[in-house]
């Protein structure tokens, strides 16, 4: 055994540690890395989940809120429906004894005409002038009455009894004629009235499974809407050209009616209150404030499909309604 | 020749209406009018057979204790030449349907359009005279 030979083995053993300390190092940092590795695969993982989870709980909150409108909006039509039975009955017999009592007053006149001729001027004067103001009131009470009865015949549209007819039918023509009736009874309505129409009808829309008389309804409403709020901000900027358009385009399982107004839009404010029975923007005697609470019906509970709006203030207003290809089995007779 | 007829509704102002529709005919004494509360009440005067004889009844549908339908069916079986017109506040087809396969010889919904109900009254009561 030499004098250095403890020493080198010493040494020797050293240099194993440390070479096995050096691969434990390697390995360590290998881990470590991979570690780092996998903790930012995971961060991103769950801010991946996260942003997921968000996501569905907006989702769900959407949902929600939109089944709760569905929920009042259910229990406002049948308040309606009811409330529109209640007041036809005794709104008949004012309309009924108002119109008689014009045709009894006319009669009185005519029966009373030699002597009222032979009295007094005076006199005279007052008693023609009490049958005109009596003839008048008359006419007021018919004209309102009259406004009352299509205010009830439109709540009542939201309660029919029976289904009605359940067809298979092409979309676009419904479309075209809601386009049709909605121009010429606004033209019949103001002879000044006049619309820029753009229409963009897909023929792969083709036919559905529908109630083509409501669709009509939801159509003519939606186009009589943009063409008033159209109209309206023409009497409101100078040269400003009120144009709507109508288009349709199938969309996978759906096909989708699409009314398009460059009209006064609706502020934001509005928005949650548009689909709600009676609210309306129109002045008095002007809009039942049905006509969206009903195509809303019509759309989600008859066709089993949507009515989504889109606007800015301002500028422009599209209504999208949208029904599948085919009618969901329990939807239909209320 | 006096028509007689027998006019049924749970409203009691139906039969001012009726009355002061029918003023210059009441008055000509081409028609007599008899009102009924109730389908009951109908049926007891129909018996009742005072004459004139009853030619024709105009009932409202929706009426508490006896329905119109019921009376209706009632009606055309017994008095087969009566006629009988009903009337109703809800003008759908299926109703309208309903109460001509009964037998009703027309149907009028609310507001009830005066001026043609007398020409198909007076048509009916031409028929069956």
């Amino acid at each position: 055994m030499t004098e250095g030979e403890p020493e080198r083995k010493a040494i020797e053993a050293l240099e194993r540690r440390i070479s096995v300390l050096e691969k434990d190092l390697a390995i360590s940092q290998r881990n470590r890395a991979r570690l780092e590795d996998f903790r930012e695969k995971n961060q991103r993982m769950l801010e991946t989940v996260n942003a997921e989870l968000v996501e569905a709980l907006d989702e769900l909150k959407r949902t929600q809120a939109s089944l709760i409108q569905s929920e009042k909006m259910a229990s406002l039509g049948q308040l309606t429906a009811g409330i529109a039975h209640e007041i036809k009955n005794p709104l008949n017999f004012v309309n009924n004894f108002a119109k008689l009592s014009e045709e009894l007053l006319a009669e009185l006149a005519e029966v009373l005409q030699d002597k009222i001729q032979s009295l007094d001027q005076e006199v005279r004067e007052d008693a023609e002038d009490l049958f005109r103001t009596i003839r008048e009131n008359l006419a007021k009470i018919n004209e309102h009455g009259r406004r009352a009865d299509s205010i009830v015949k439109n709540m009542l549209l939201h309660s029919r009894s029976g289904p009605s007819a359940r067809q298979q039918v092409a979309l676009n023509p419904i479309a075209k004629e809601a386009l049709n009736l909605a121009y010429h009874g606004a033209r019949a309505e103001n002879s000044s009235f006049n619309i820029e129409i753009q229409t963009y009808l897909s023929d792969d829309v083709g036919r559905v499974e529908c109630y083509p008389q409501d669709l009509m309804r939801v159509f003519l409403n939606l186009i009589s809407n943009g063409m008033y709020a159209a109209y309206k901000r023409s009497l409101e900027e100078d040269g400003f050209v009120p144009a709507i358009r109508v288009s349709s385009r199938r969309k996978g399982d759906l096909v989708e009616v699409q009314v398009r107004d460059n009209g006064t839009g609706i502020p934001d404010h509005m928005r949650p209150q548009i689909f709600a029975p009676f609210f309306t923007t129109k002045p008095p005697g002007e809009g039942t404030g049905l006509g969206l609470s009903l195509s809303y019906d019509i759309m989600i509970k008859q066709h089993g499909g949507d009515l989504a709006v889109e606007s800015e203030p301002g500028e422009y207003t599209v209504f999208t309604a949208s029904l599948p290809l085919t009618l969901p089995a329990e939807t239909g007779a209320k | 020749m006096t028509t007689r007829v027998l006019m049924v509704d749970d409203e009691r102002d139906a039969r001012e209406l009726f009355r002061q529709n029918f003023r210059r005919e009441i008055r000509k004494g081409l028609y007599e009018f008899n009102f009924a509360q109730s389908g009951q009440e109908a049926l007891e005067i129909l018996r009742d057979g005072t004459p004139p004889e009853i030619l024709a009844l105009l009932s409202d549908i929706n009426m508490p204790g006896m329905s119109g339908m019921e009376l209706l069916a009632e009606g055309c079986k017994t008095w087969p030449r009566v006629g009988v017109f009903m009337i109703t506040a809800y003008g759908d087809a299926a109703t309208e349907g309903q109460a001509k396969a009964q037998g009703a010889s027309n149907f009028f919904s609310k507001p009830i359009d005066f001026p043609r109900l007398k020409e198909d009254l007076a048509r009916a009561i031409w028929v069956a005279a």
